[in-house]
């Protein structure tokens, strides 16, 4: 049966620094550390554990570049249960762990709040026309791209080459509706000019369609095998391949649809018959390909197109859903995920401006192809490629995506609330909660674990090794009721399994 | 800025996608989904040319330099 899928997402957004004299690094850092302030007790991460370099797959021969650690960069745990901080040259904030894709919603909205907020404090900090500029795409139209990885909770039962074959059509296919769209191509050998507009952000980074790697040679699926929780019954499929979007519906779309492709797969419920021929050929024919036409291969020697690839996969996902039951991903999200996901693709399939408040690509597309029009420009024009990197500028009074009416389904008031409390049905409300309440005691933290410096005794670590205990059901009264960290510990000694 | 598409109407949406090849749909329904598709195409268009001028008030100034300015390390 389908586990639950515990899911979130880490993005890495694009920086820019204008009228001061700070590299990428140093900005990054500067924006957490306008975040965090002075006053406030900060928790470092913890890098326990961390073997990035582990591959699914096994041991394998050949060379493999394993991806390196930086311990020595800013690198901080919230309150709402997130990770905020510098990865390579740019910020990154992952989520904390949620129950569902709603929620996921919430607190990637949440992180661009925290993006926000970081921007304004730091103009603070600069000389009057300084500033840090903050952007959630994924390449900067010359070939350098940075990640929106999302990640799943999966059964470690399920064999992973069928994970890779069977999830592979989904994440080919997928950019129909959660491409964030891009003006021009950056494929290896591509020529100014061959592709005016694309679906995705990504697609032309993808060179394996399984691997190790996420800065060079980039696979379809990745292969890291790194659970932050108990290795013997879970992984967690560490997603590389999607687009960072700023429409909340292609956000929900993506993860919800993922999270039950995942839960299928786990129910063996899909069968072969959608595997591709050529994956990394696949994912660029359907992002080049705006009017979504464009047949791809499959092994079994047909052709489909990514549309009819994806009502294949939403048929299925039904007949699934009637026969195993939605709790992999909770009855209320997934019923919403099964109504949403073939209402996008009706409206695709009808005339892709009907869904030009849901789909980023389109949204994207519009207002490039509408401006190109008013202004007769010619498709290489730069203003085309100043709206494609503008529409994800974060900043309100510049972000072009904030004005083209994209549909929310988050209530800013949660989102608010989002900013700085845990999701309550993870581990994340023990973490987040043991942060908000004992900061102070508090060495370091990461996802499977809390150090706790309580005075006379050693450290003590508290392992979190299952993602859904530590919920506010589970340890909500417990917490409430400890004046102290040290008499927290001791309680949880006591109750082991909470 | 409220959209006038985020508050066009939902069309009843069939149970599958066979369903949307249905040629044998009745003339007058079909007429009147036309006027209301003209409707909404002009809705449509009015709201665009909208967000076309606010690109023009919002848009760098120097899309030129902006654009090849706008250059990140790889990331991930």
């Amino acid at each position: 049966m389908a586990i639950a899928k515990v899911c979130g997402i880490e993005t890495e957004y694009g920086i820019v620094v204008r009228n001061a004299e700070l590299n990428a690094v140093n900005a990054s850092s500067m924006l957490i550390n306008a975040y965090l302030g002075r006053s406030e007790t900060r928790t470092a991460w913890d890098f326990f554990d961390e073997q990035p370099g582990n591959d699914a797959r096994g041991l394998l021969l050949g060379e493999i570049l394993a991806p390196e650690v930086e311990t020595h960069l800013v690198n901080t745990v919230l309150t709402n249960g997130a990770r905020y901080y510098v990865d390579h040259a740019h910020p990154e904030c992952s989520t904390p762990e949620c129950r569902t894709p709603s929620e996921v919603v919430r607190y990637d909205r949440a992180a661009e709040e925290i993006m926000r907020a970081s921007m304004e404090r730091a103009k603070a900090l600069l000389a009057p026309d300084g500033e840090i500029v903050v952007y959630k795409n994924n390449s900067d139209g010359k070939g350098n791209s940075y990640g929106c990885h999302e990640n799943y909770l999966v059964d470690r039962a399920l064999p992973f080459g069928r994970l890779v074959s069977q999830i592979t059509p989904h994440f080919v296919t997928r950019q129909v509706y959660a491409g964030a769209g891009k003006v021009g191509s950056e494929s290896p050998g591509s020529m100014p000019g061959d592709v005016a507009y694309q679906l995705s952000q990504r697609a032309d980074f993808f060179e394996e369609e399984v691997g190790l790697e996420t800065t060079l040679k980039r696979p379809i699926v990745n292969t890291r095998d790194e659970p932050h929780c108990d290795p013997a019954k879970y992984r967690r499929l560490h997603v590389i391949v999607g687009d960072a979007n700023m429409s909340e519906m292609a956000t929900y779309l993506k993860v919800g649809t993922t999270a039950i492709v995942l839960a299928m797969l786990e129910d063996d419920a899909l069968g072969d018959d959608l595997v591709l021929a050529h994956p990394v050929t696949a994912i660029r024919q359907v992002s080049n390909d705006p009017t979504l036409r464009a047949t791809v291969a499959l092994a079994n020697g047909k052709r489909i197109t990514a549309l009819d690839a994806q009502w294949q996969l939403l048929e299925r996902a039904r007949t699934w859903a009637d026969r195993h039951g939605l709790d992999s991903v909770t009855v209320d999200d997934g019923k919403r995920i099964l109504e949403e996901w073939e209402s996008v693709l009706e409206g695709l399939e009808r005339d892709p401006n009907e869904v030009a408040d849901v789909v980023d690509w389109v949204a994207k597309k519009r207002l490039v192809d509408g401006y190109a029009q008013r202004h007769s420009l010619a498709p290489s024009d730069a203003r085309l490629k100043a709206i494609d990197l503008q529409y994800s500028d974060l900043r309100v009074d510049r972000s072009l995506a904030a004005r083209c009416g994209l549909r929310t389904i988050t209530e800013p008031a949660d989102v608010r609330i989002a900013i700085d409390a845990p999701p309550e049905s993870t581990r994340a409300y023990f973490r987040g909660t043991c942060l908000a309440r004992f900061a102070g005691d508090i060495v370091a933290a990461n996802w499977d674990s809390i150090v706790f410096d309580i005075g006379r005794d050693p450290l003590k670590r508290v392992p979190m090794m299952e993602p859904l205990r530590g919920t506010k059901a589970l340890v909500g009264d417990l917490l409430d009721s400890c004046a102290t960290s040290a008499e927290l510990v001791a309680r949880l000694a006591e109750s082991p399994g909470t | 800025m409220v959209l006038a598409m985020a508050e066009r109407t939902k069309k009843q949406r069939p149970t599958s996608r066979h369903d949307t090849a249905n040629e044998d749909e009745p003339t007058a329904a079909a007429e009147n989904e036309t006027s209301t598709d003209i409707r909404g195409t002009d809705r449509l268009k009015e709201e665009l040319d909208g967000l076309l001028d606010e690109i023009d008030e919002v848009l760098e100034t120097n899309a030129e330099d902006f654009v090849k300015s706008y250059v990140q390390k790889g990331g991930e």
